[in-house]
């Protein structure tokens, strides 16, 4: 009986002992904490480059946590940056959003880091600060806004991808004619909607060079700039001429994805990112799906209008500056690209240097290469070449999508959206 | 929260109750409530009215005087945003005091399983809202969701219930009906209970049916609960906010926005200064119109 107590008693004792010495090495690991959005692909990314930089740096600890996305995720970003609480390494989108956060005052320099080396110069303009310092490096790979299209309807109908809006039209048009949906929308979540008024800017771009300086100077208008409006008449006309899916003001991203790569819609316009979502949510239907741009009113000047990746950031704030600029540079390495083609697939071209894709990529990402390379038309998205863009654009397109205001209506409201914008930013001529 | 604040800096004001209420405690004795009345109520109020006068980046504010209410009255969504409101709180509020009548009318009578029944009208009230918010919107889904699918089953096509602009804002105000319900039947019941029996007895032998019974005795007497239940479900409809951005975040578009949802979306965007000065208008007009309503329901309760 004795000796039974005492044997538990050295059990419990060494137990004890065990988890002491548990915590001691716990502790002696720095903790850098990682925070990303919650979408299915970004995680999967996230998580695998945490676990491989994890394995070849043993002494940090990285810990994921992840966020919504949207504007649930700007309110959050601001609002953790503003106290103090932001994470010491974040992932956030570049260009006019990257703008919004302040980065002068909350964000690390990482100007002279050796890493920004390999970094491909197009990606340090859309993160560098009004000081002129570069504050980012890029995760994820470059996109296309566009139109991801169902093949096996396009082969079935005899179909080819337009190169002009009026061919997308006659396709719409005989795609309904054979009794299915034309075009998928998923107003269910509202930053699906804005691809018809984003997604067209190469073609403003192609009419109207000096937009984006005009518009950041308070001087160009959508409502007044024909180019531009066209966006917004497009979304209206795709909703008039009766091509959406039944359920469109509930359906969800993932609805829409899953609908375009099962042939329940023929068309979903969407960024080409989406392809990893295909991946994880119909992965037999991956070789289903293709893509095309946004097309213009003129077939001779078909181009694409490009997504720069998010970047990762180091607020003012992290009390493990160093190791953190250890994970962004393993992030921003070849073998950091190799590690989120494995875990998410790469959705377009990387934005470092001598970053390889593999041979056999989906036919989206085959599709919208050729965009990027010599030859190709592509243009960046506005909120690459201008810091504003108006918080309330996706409730507008829900509203002209869905046949609640009209195509000028809808502009006339989101020039004053960005107004405010602007003058928060605190820009001149505003 | 902020009514509290204008209501309890009254004693403070008015020398001639500080007077009659000083003797009865030493001073230090308020000192705690005191500090926690200024950091907690009177700091946040003050600065929200000076927040709301500038342009904030919550690092630094810049003065610019009345121009985010110019700019909140300019925003196009906010008069459809004020009407909905009204929409909302009124019909929110209509609905609960004559369900909740009837169901507190029920529930004390001689019916089977009383104290049950009582507790099951209560139990939504105590269910997260956003939890109710995000069950309904899946039975509200058009196509896959249970209400229409049931409708289906017997021939009819439902409505878009949260994705038809014409009913939005309707099916939120309806599930928030459900959910707060509970709350005034209880009230209700307690109004109804305390009725002296004797009332009811001298009606029926001079010869009262039970229609003139409930409209000359039941009515008129449990008015103070009929006030209770209009003001507390009245503001609460004026600022409600987790049920819409839960089932519809204002959607589709801008159609079933509120005043707090319009706000919400200001904070949201960054605009830190415009919507401290939406909250401010905000409590201007649940003070302009809970104010007279509860003296108006308030003298009526006197004059009887």
């Amino acid at each position: 009986m004795l000796m039974r107590k005492l044997t538990r008693a050295a059990l419990v004792t060494t137990g004890v002992i065990a988890i002491l010495a548990g915590t001691a090495n716990a502790q002696d690991k720095v903790k850098v904490t990682f925070l990303f959005d919650n979408a299915p692909s970004t995680v999967a990314m996230a998580e695998a480059l945490a676990t491989a930089f994890e394995a070849k740096h043993p002494n940090i600890d990285i810990e994921t946590e992840s966020r919504p996305g949207g504007a649930d995720g700007d309110n959050l970003i601001k609002t953790r940056l503003a106290t103090g609480e932001m994470a010491d390494v974040f992932l956030y989108n570049s260009g006019s959003l990257f703008q919004a956060i302040n980065p002068t005052q909350n964000l690390v320099d990482l100007t002279s880091e050796p890493f920004q080396a390999n970094v491909i110069d197009s990606f340090k303009s859309v993160v560098t600060g009004t000081d002129g310092k570069v504050y980012g490096a890029p995760i994820g790979t470059a996109m296309g806004g566009g139109i991801l299209y169902n093949i096996p309807i396009y082969k079935e109908l005899g179909l080819t991808p337009p190169k002009s809006w009026a061919e997308f039209m006659a396709n719409n048009e005989k795609i309904k004619a054979a009794g299915k949906t034309a075009v998928i929308q998923s107003f269910g979540e509202t930053w699906t909607s804005q691809l018809f008024v984003l997604g067209d800017f190469y073609n403003v771009l192609a009419a109207d060079p000096s937009f984006p300086a005009d518009y950041t100077a308070g001087k160009a208008k959508y409502a007044t700039t024909p180019a531009a409006m066209k966006g917004f008449e497009r979304q209206e006309e795709i909703f008039k001429g009766g091509y959406l899916n039944e359920d469109f003001a509930a359906a969800t991203f993932p609805d829409g994805v899953t609908k375009v790569a099962t042939g329940e819609g023929a068309h979903y316009p969407m960024l080409s990112f989406a392809v990893a979502n295909i991946k994880e949510l119909a992965p037999e239907n991956i070789n289903d799906v293709g893509f095309f741009a946004i097309p213009g009113d003129d077939a001779s000047n078909n181009g694409l209008t490009t997504w720069m990746p998010s970047g990762l950031y180091i607020p003012t704030t992290s009390k493990h500056q160093a190791e953190a600029k250890e994970f962004i540079a393993f992030v921003a390495s070849i073998e950091g690209c190799d590690v989120q083609t494995a875990s998410a697939g790469a959705a377009g071209p990387y934005l470092v240097k001598d970053c390889k894709l593999p041979a056999d990529v989906p036919p989206v990402v085959a599709d919208l290469l050729p965009y990027f390379q010599e030859g190709g038309h592509s243009a960046p998205a506005l909120e690459f070449l201008s810091p504003i863009k108006g918080p309330a654009l996706e409730q507008i397109t829900v509203e002209v999508g869905s046949g609640i205001r009209s195509a000028a209506d809808g502009a006339a409201l989101y020039d004053e959206d960005v107004k405010k914008q602007a003058q928060q930013l605190g820009l001149p001529g505003w | 929260m902020a009514v509290a604040v204008a209501e309890g800096s009254v004693p403070i004001a008015n020398p001639r109750r500080k007077s009659r209420t000083a003797g009865l405690y030493p001073s230090w004795f308020y000192l705690p409530a005191a500090i926690i009345f200024a950091v907690l109520f009177m700091l946040p109020t003050f600065a929200s009215l000076f927040f709301s006068l500038t342009r904030w980046s919550l690092q630094k504010a810049d003065f610019i005087g009345l121009d985010n209410f110019v700019q909140f009255f300019r925003e196009p969504f906010l008069f459809q945003g004020l009407v909905n409101t009204l929409i909302y709180g009124t019909v929110t509020s209509a609905s609960k005091v004559v369900l909740g009548l009837l169901l507190a009318l029920l529930l004390t009578s001689d019916i089977f399983g009383r104290g049950y029944l009582r507790a099951v009208v209560f139990f939504p009230v105590l269910v997260s809202t956003v939890g109710v918010g995000i069950t309904f919107t899946a039975m509200m889904h058009p196509t896959q969701g249970l209400i229409n699918e049931t409708l289906a089953s017997i021939g009819i096509k439902g409505p878009g219930w949260l994705t038809d602009p014409r009913f939005a804002l309707y099916s939120v105000a309806l599930v928030d009906v459900w959910k707060g319900v509970g709350l005034a039947t209880v009230i209700y019941i307690a109004g109804i209970v305390s009725i002296p029996l004797e009332y009811y007895e001298a009606a029926k032998i001079d010869g009262a049916t039970s229609w003139q019974r409930f409209w000359t005795v039941t009515l008129p007497l449990v008015q103070p609960a009929t006030a209770t239940v209009i003001i507390l479900s009245f503001i609460g409809g004026l600022r409600s906010f987790d049920l819409i951005w839960a089932m519809t975040k204002g959607g589709p578009g801008f159609t079933s926005d509120v005043i707090a949802s319009v706000i919400y979306k200001q904070y949201q965007a960054g605009f830190y200064g415009l919507s401290t000065a939406g909250n401010v208008v905000l409590f201007i007009m649940v003070a302009l119109l809970a104010v007279p309503l509860s003296m108006f329901l308030n003298r009526k309760e006197v004059d009887r």
